[in-house]
């Protein structure tokens, strides 16, 4: 079903436990390039930490995470090396508060890249243009709004022109008028082609732009497909109780 | 005699104490620093051995008084060749340990103060850095350590105040610091007072100065939060 060559990601087994605490169960799922992958479920389902193993921000217990044909849990992997290619967004934004949004932008390219710093400030720019924050290049971020903030997450992780971008939660510390700005920045990237990997409860969002959606819960896949699929014809009895409730919840 | 006139008959001993006190101030100031984040981030290491020894080295330097640190590096390290000679008035072989002592001292206090900012900035930040493929070095160096310094900034100016005062002590290995000049005009006038009068206001000269520059630091550096 999935051409082995087009495979970005890959997990095997994948586990992650806190203590006695098991989070991930055995998580087993090829993510393809280009695709939109929307990881829906409830709350505690695992669904951060699996994003979060991606790119060994959280330590795998056990299992493999297979980036570009590479096992990343091995020793010896260059876990900054490998982290280059894949942007994280979080949920709480994360910019750097000590740098304006320019530096914010650049210091990957030219820390981790060694890139000239003519060269980062003018795709900094192209981005933040594209974005419409040109404007704030020079402020630092406590003068931004979360909506605002989050559109230059997602620029701080694209100027290291990533192979894949993990999306965690973007959308769930913001006021409601903002999130969909943010969604659009998102919906645009998709709309390029840019492989994407999103934790969200933005079940419109999932709907309209997923390629793929995976349902999890009790720290496993419990379904997944198409966002027709899942949504309008799910089989596993958890999904539709969770469907349920987050689409009539009235 | 009138402190106007000690002063003005004496003034030089003032003067070159003075100078004293700001080269070992600065030098415990500046070398407590550095030595302070060194501990700080073994405190904050992973590795046993590192962590071990800074809580080792914070508690001890913590729990026993200045003076009997400042002999002890005295009488351990004679061992070390200091050198022998006087630059601007002060004898090298007695000031330097002094101001070793010193600094060990005030790392000590550094650290806390250090490690405490640091386990203030948001895990977040080092998140976010860290997912970018900065390694933990260049996180700790240019996105961590600015934001907690901005934060310990009040309590570091303090930490410096207090050295400054504390260098006093030095005057009891025979370093000629302000304090120690000090004892020389007493001993010539019989007329202590007005002498601790003029060092007190010294002192707090050199402390009004020192708290400005700490937070015309501290304004630059918040810069980010308006």
């Amino acid at each position: 079903m999935i051409d082995e060559k087009n495979v970005l990601i890959e997990t095997k087994g994948l586990e992650k436990s806190f203590g006695d605490l098991k989070v991930l169960t055995g998580i087993d799922v090829q993510i393809k390039k280009g695709e939109v992958v929307v990881v829906i479920g409830p709350s505690g389902s695992g669904k951060s930490t699996f994003l979060r193993c991606l790119n060994r921000l959280e330590e795998p217990s056990g299992g493999e995470v297979i980036f570009e044909g590479r096992n990343i849990c091995e020793p010896g992997v260059d876990v900054n090396q490998l982290r280059q290619k894949m942007g994280m967004v979080f949920q709480q934004f994360n910019l750097f508060n000590n740098l304006t949004i320019l530096e914010n932008v650049t210091i990957g390219p030219k820390m981790v890249k060694g890139m000239e710093e003519k060269e980062a400030n003018q795709i900094a720019m192209q981005l933040l243009e594209r974005i419409g924050l040109a404007d704030k290049a020079g402020e630092y971020p406590s003068r931004l709004s979360g909506g605002q903030k989050q559109r230059i997450a997602i620029v701080r992780a694209l100027a290291m022109n990533p192979d894949v971008m993990l999306f965690d939660e973007p959308t769930s510390a913001l006021d409601p008028e903002m999130v969909g700005e943010v969604l659009s920045v998102m919906k645009d990237l998709a709309e390029e082609g840019i492989t994407m990997v999103v934790v969200t409860h933005e079940m419109g969002f999932a709907q309209k732009v997923g390629t793929r959606i995976l349902f999890m819960d009790g720290g496993q896949i419990l379904e997944q497909g198409t966002p027709d699929k899942v949504f309008n014809h799910p089989e596993n009895p958890r999904t539709q109780d969770f469907l349920s409730k987050v689409l009539n919840c009235i | 005699m009138s402190m106007w006139e000690i002063f003005t008959n004496y003034y030089n001993y003032f003067l070159v104490g003075t100078r004293t006190t700001i080269i070992v101030s600065a030098i415990t100031v500046l070398v407590g620093f550095v030595l302070g984040c060194l501990i700080a981030l073994m405190r904050l290491s992973k590795n046993k051995i590192l962590n071990g020894f800074a809580k080792v080295y914070i508690t001890v330097l913590r729990g026993t008084p200045l003076l009997v640190q400042l002999f002890i590096v005295y009488y351990q390290l004679d061992f070390i060749p200091w050198p022998k000679t006087t630059v601007l008035g002060i004898a090298l072989d007695r000031a330097l340990p002094c101001a070793l002592a010193l600094s060990m001292n005030s790392a000590a206090y550094v650290a806390e103060v250090i490690r405490s900012g640091i386990q203030a900035v948001d895990v977040g930040q080092t998140e976010a850095a860290r997912s970018i493929g900065m390694t933990s070095s260049q996180t700790m160096l240019h996105i961590v350590m600015p934001q907690a310094i901005k934060n310990i900034l009040p309590a570091i100016g303090n930490e410096f105040v207090t050295m400054i005062k504390e260098t006093s002590i030095i005057q009891y290995l025979g370093v000629s610091d302000l304090m120690y000049n000090n004892g020389i005009v007493m001993a010539a006038t019989y007329d202590p007072l007005p002498c601790y009068y003029i060092s007190a206001i010294v002192y707090l000269a050199l402390n009004l100065i020192t708290g400005k520059g700490v937070s015309l630091f501290e304004r630059r550096l918040h810069r980010s939060d308006r």
